[in-house]
C-alpha cells in the first residue's frame, strides 16, 4: 500500500498507490491513534518536464488532526494513460471542491465524486489550464473565433 | 416612364457640412460615459473624474449607469474569459452613434496577464476607438486620449 515514507522539510510525507488512497485514507481518519480529522489542501501537480518521475501527474492531500496536532501529507502518482483517483469525499466532505479544482485545472477524473465539473472554468471550455502543454493564449469559446 | 432626376444636393453642401460639423461639436462635448470598471485602472479612473483633474471641462463629467443611456464606453481593467461576454453584451446594448475607449494596459493588449484567463485585448471582441496605455495611465494620459476622442468624433461623418 506504501510505496515511501520520509521526512521532507520537517513534513511527514508518505507516497501511497493510486489504487490504496480510499482505504488508506479511512485509515487515517478512524484510527484513534492518528485521528486525520481534517482535510487542509489536496492538489494536483503536473511533472510533464520532469524526467526523474515516472508518472505525469501527482495529486497531494495534506491532512492535519486538530487533536493531536500533526500533520501529513500523501502523495498519489497518476499516470496520464488513466488519470482518475478514487474520490475522498466519503472521508471528508472538504474535499469536494479540491477535487473539482483538481479536475478542472489537470483533468483527472475523481471516482465516485458527487459532482465532478469545473469550478472555476466555464463548462464549454476546452482543455485544462493547468497542464504544462496546454496552451494558455489560445481562443476559448466565449471569446470568439478571431486570431 | 421618364427618368426620375436625382436631386442635387451640390448647393447644400455647405449647409451639410456645417451641420456635420456643428452636431460633432455638440456631441463631443456632451459624452456620456459608461465606465465598466473591473480592476485597479478604476482608481485612475476615478482620480479623473473627481474634482482634482475634473473631466467635466471636456464635457464628460456625466457618468451613466445605463448602457442605454451613455455615447462612450470606458473600459476599465482586466477582462476575464468570463467577463467576456458581459462586455459584448453591454457594448450591443449602447445606441448609435457609440464609442469604445480602452483603458489602460489590461484592456488594450492583456498587458502583463498572458495567461489562459484573461482576454488578450478587447478589441478581440468588440471594436474600439482610443487606446490609452499604461498600468494605470496617468489621468493626464487619461485626459490626452479624451482629447484623442473628441477629435475623432469631431473628424467622423455624424450619422443622425
Ligand atoms: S492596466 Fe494595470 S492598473 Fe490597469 S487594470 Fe490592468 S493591472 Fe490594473
Amino acid at each position: 500500500m506504501v510505496i515511501e515514507a520520509f521526512v521532507n522539510h520537517g513534513e511527514a510525507t508518505v507516497v501511497v498507490k493510486k489504487e490504496n488512497v480510499l482505504v488508506f485514507a479511512q485509515g487515517l481518519k478512524k484510527d484513534p491513534a492518528l485521528d486525520f480529522d481534517m482535510l487542509i489542501d489536496l492538489f494536483g501537480v503536473d511533472y510533464l518536464h520532469w524526467e526523474d518521475k515516472a508518472d505525469r501527474f501527482e495529486v497531494v492531500y495534506h491532512l492535519y488532526s486538530s487533536r493531536a496536532n500533526h500533520r501529513l501529507f500523501i502523495k498519489v502518482s497518476v499516470p496520464e494513460s488513466d488519470a482518475a483517483v478514487d474520490t475522498v469525499t466519503g472521508v471528508w466532505p472538504a474535499a469536494d471542491w479540491y477535487e473539482r479544482e483538481v479536475w478542472d485545472m489537470f483533468g483527472i477524473v475523481f471516482r465516485g465524486h458527487p459532482n465532478l465539473k469545473r469550478i472555476l472554468m466555464y463548462e464549454e471550455f476546452r482543455g485544462h489550464p493547468l497542464r504544462k502543454d496546454y496552451a494558455y493564449n489560445q481562443r476559448q469559446p466565449l471569446i470568439g473565433p478571431r486570431n | 416612364m421618364g427618368k426620375v432626376a436625382e436631386p442635387s444636393l451640390e448647393k447644400f453642401s455647405l449647409l451639410t457640412t456645417t451641420l456635420n460639423d456643428a452636431i460633432g461639436w455638440a456631441r463631443k462635448y456632451s459624452i456620456f460615459q459608461y465606465p465598466f470598471v473591473t480592476a485597479c485602472c478604476g482608481m485612475e479612473y476615478m482620480s479623473t473624474a473627481c474634482a482634482h483633474y475634473d473631466v467635466d471641462r471636456f464635457g464628460a463629467g456625466f457618468p451613466r449607469f445605463s448602457p442605454r443611456q451613455s455615447d462612450v464606453l470606458f473600459v476599465v481593467g482586466t477582462i476575464s474569459h468570463k467577463m467576456a461576454p458581459v462586455l459584448k453584451k453591454i457594448y450591443d446594448q449602447m445606441c448609435d452613434p457609440k464609442w469604445v475607449v480602452a483603458f489602460g494596459v489590461c484592456t488594450c493588449t492583456g498587458g502583463f496577464y498572458d495567461n489562459y484567463a484573461t482576454v488578450m485585448g478587447i478589441d478581440t471582441i468588440i471594436p474600439v476607438d482610443v487606446y490609452i496605455p499604461g498600468c494605470p495611465p496617468r489621468p493626464e494620459n487619461v485626459l490626452d486620449g479624451l482629447m484623442k476622442l473628441q477629435d475623432k468624433i469631431q473628424a467622423q461623418k455624424q450619422e443622425i
